[in-house]
């Protein structure tokens, strides 16, 4: 049962990742990123890691996909300017390290064992765990973050407000 | 309780700067456009108040502990480093006083952006752990790349701030991802059970060479060393001069600071491995630096090139480790930070009204228009070559004889003669000074901030070289603690 | 415990399809006879001027976005928080822990606040 709900969600998201690639319309191969992204969350529910999957949906689905979109409409990138950036005659050599590096990753999957790496016992759930560490071993890194977080802030206000009027 | 007073006792210093910098932001709103510098001076006064708490700390039983669960540890290492980038931060504030009301840049964010890179310097200084080391090096990056694009009416400063952020999150990605290999190789980030893991030879895996090979990529940006120093030349060109001057200095010495950590005291055992790919690194940037440089015909640029080669000379004293080559690095970025900061003063009193003062011709003719400037850039330019009684000729002169002693003569020969190379940039600016007539009038600001700063930078220059016993002894113990 | 998980996915599954169908019978059963002037842009009743996207984009879309992505990450750390503040033995840390959180990201708001980016002009 489990090895059905894998393979609707891999099969999904692989499609999802190939019109990605093969749409013409950058929002649509937007869109298409978003929704091989969420079944990439729940592969993440499979793995018994819900929280995980949480933060897949609300960082990247939530937020960097949105930043992509704001990016492809605000930027129309027409077929001929992309013409001019990386012209078709260039393009042999994309295609032919594409290959290459697909036959290194294939390599390296199917010759690695992956013995001991299945999702993990029951319990505590995952929540838990990641909660109480982090409010005790991984404290400072914490409380960086949240200054990293006002700073992220600060900077975008001031870079994107302009000054001088 | 599981954190107790000591936790609480060694991250003052921190607390205190980022506090500071909170409230800050908060108080600027208060505060009229004319009277920014109240900003300024508070936040003066609260890198002096870490200082203060920094200094108390040393004696302490705080020192020498980890804190946090192994996270953050106060030792000679770290406050030494803290107090070059207090001294760092305090300059490049002094020297922004005058340079903000010149660009009409004059806000409060400007100074609370400088102390919260502050505080994320600090706290890479004393990070005893892989995940705190790169939370804290983010938390130094990101008000840098804000306050190198703060001069919005300029193209440059908003290309270079482009550059240095793109690159920048994509070397920090590839940073993380070397930590998450060294995790799922030895079970742990802190950087004590990273040896201790690394101790047994069964773990030396081709995955550690890759995680080796990313974190020299990542920490190799963060500190501009070849061929991760793409973005210096036109970061360093385009930003405001102070903030140049606080990225030579402040960040890069951070960084040094975290990379000396992890490699002596995490990747220790792995020391076969990581010293030749930081050799390559150490003297292709003394190469290319060294070389670029001679023929660049803008001053700041000339000194982002210098900045790349004087790297080396840093990583070059990471290479020959021991207490020696850790204290060598030590002593370098100190006298650094006095050196750089005092040429980039300069720069700045040279930027009035209309003129720039960015190209090297315009300072033809100096001594005879200007004689204390001129004086005052001989002695940097002299100390940046690595010309005695200056401080820069005891930095370098520390690291060849680190190496010496390690047997890596080789390395110091190299080091050697790019420093003579080096020095025909640095002389060629003392002698467009004295021996040329001025071409055009020369205005120069005149600020007592920049004042100061000047008298504190070439005062640092001149007494790290003539006296460097009781610095350098202060660098040993510091050192020996690694 | 999968199987809490399984009415999250049966509900976004219905969500995703019945947005597909309406989208998807609506253009089956609607009528389809296009002609040069239906398909020009609306510009307020006159003949379209220029490109829309080389038009004047409002940089406060950029300021909102980045303001909900940090509120967001926020957000996402009060997860783990709420599943640990009923465990007695750290839940005091942990409240105070959170607060000076909270707390940093609370100045970020009253910085936004006050600088106007929260205004909508």
């Amino acid at each position: 049962m489990e090895r059905l709900f894998f393979l609707i969600f891999a099969s999904v998201a692989v499609v999802s990742a190939l019109c990605v690639v093969l749409f013409r319309n950058p929002v649509r191969s937007a869109l298409a990123l978003m929704l091989c992204l969420l079944q990439v969350a729940c592969v993440f529910v499979l793995l018994r890691s819900p929280f995980l999957a949480v933060v897949q949906v609300f960082v990247y689905v939530g937020a960097v996909m949105v930043l992509f979109l704001f990016v492809v409409m605000i930027l129309d990138i027409r077929q001929a300017e992309l013409e001019a950036f990386f012209p078709p005659r260039n393009r042999w050599l994309m295609y032919a390290i594409i290959p290459v590096i697909t036959f290194e990753f294939l390599l390296v999957i199917l010759g690695t064992s992956f013995e001991g790496f299945g999702p993990g016992a029951g319990g505590e759930t995952k929540v838990e765990v990641i909660g109480r560490a982090l409010f005790t071993e991984y404290l400072l890194p914490f409380e960086v973050v949240s200054v990293l977080l006002l700073v992220a802030m600060v900077g975008a206000i001031v870079m994107a407000k302009k000054r001088w009027d | 309780m599981i954190f107790g007073l000591r936790d609480v006792m060694a991250v003052i210093p921190e607390a205190i700067v980022a506090g500071a910098a909170c409230l800050l932001l908060l108080v600027d709103f208060l505060i009229a456009k004319k009277r920014k510098i109240i900003v300024a001076a508070l936040s003066i006064a609260a890198v002096a108040a870490a200082a203060f708490f920094s200094l108390y700390l040393v004696g302490t039983d705080v020192m020498w502990k980890k804190v946090f669960a192994g996270m953050f540890v106060v030792d000679g290492f770290s406050t030494f480093f803290k107090f070059v980038l207090y001294l760092a931060t305090v300059l490049s504030m002094m020297l922004s006083f005058h340079y903000v009301k010149e660009e009409d840049i004059n806000t409060g964010e400007y100074y609370t952006l400088m102390l919260f890179s502050l505080s994320g310097m600090m706290i890479a200084a004393s990070a005893s752990d892989l995940l705190s080391i790169y939370v804290a090096v983010e938390l130094m990056s990101i008000p840098v790349y804000v306050l190198v694009g703060f001069l919005q009416k300029d193209a440059r400063s908003n290309e270079a701030a482009m550059k240095y952020v793109i690159l920048g999150a994509f070397s920090s990605g590839v940073l993380l991802y070397g930590i998450s290999f060294i995790y799922g190789i030895t079970g742990t980030t802190e950087l004590s059970a990273v040896a201790g893991a690394l101790a047994d030879p069964s773990m030396h895996t081709p995955a550690l060479s890759i995680a080796i090979i990313m974190l020299v990529a990542g920490f190799g940006f963060k500190i501009a060393g070849v061929p991760f120093h793409m973005w210096a030349p036109d970061a360093y060109e385009g930003a405001p001069t102070p903030i140049t001057g606080f990225m030579s200095a402040g960040p890069k010495a951070a960084a040094c600071a975290a990379v000396l950590r992890v490699f002596t005291e995490g990747l220790q055992p792995a020391y076969s491995r990581w010293v030749v790919i930081v050799a390559i690194v150490a003297v292709l940037s003394l190469v290319y630096g060294n070389i670029v440089a001679i023929a660049q015909k803008n001053i700041k640029r000339m000194l982002a090139y210098s900045s790349i080669g004087h790297v080396g000379y840093a990583l070059l004293g990471l290479v020959a480790g021991g207490t020696e080559g850790a204290s060598s690095v030590m002593y370098y970025m100190a006298v650094y930070a006095f050196m750089n900061l005092g040429a980039f003063s300069i720069i700045i009193m040279m930027r009035k009204g209309e003129q720039k003062g960015e190209m090297i011709e315009d300072y033809t003719g100096l001594a005879k228009t200007r004689g204390g400037m001129a004086l005052l850039m001989l002695i940097f330019m002299f100390s940046l070559a690595g010309l005695p009684p200056t401080a820069g000729f005891i930095g370098k002169f520390y690291i060849f004889m680190a190496l010496i002693h390690k047997g890596m003569v080789g390395l110091a020969v190299i080091a050697v003669l790019m420093s003579a190379v080096g020095a025909y940039f640095y002389i060629r600016i003392v002698m467009l000074m004295y021996m040329k007539d001025p071409v055009n009038p020369v205005e120069t600001a005149s600020s007592r901030g920049l004042y100061y700063a000047l008298a504190i930078a070439a005062a640092g220059t001149i007494l790290l070289g003539v006296y460097p016993g009781y610095f350098i002894k202060l660098a040993q113990m510091a050192g020996g603690s690694l | 415990m999968l199987l809490n998980y399984l009415p999250v996915l049966l509900m976004s599954g219905f969500a995703a399809f019945m947005a597909g169908m309406i989208l998807y019978v609506s253009s089956i059963l609607s009528p389809h006879h296009p002609y040069r002037e239906k398909l020009t842009a609306w510009e307020c009743g006159m003949e379209p001027v220029g490109d829309a996207d080389t038009g004047h984009f409002r940089v406060h879309f950029f300021i909102i976005a980045i303001l909900f992505i940090l509120f967001d990450v926020e957000t996402l750390f009060l997860l783990p928080w709420a599943v640990v503040i009923a465990d007695k033995s750290i839940s005091l840390l942990a409240y105070i822990e959170m607060f000076i959180f909270i707390g940093v990201l609370a100045v970020g708001l009253v910085y936004a606040w006050a600088k106007g980016a929260l205004d909508w002009i």
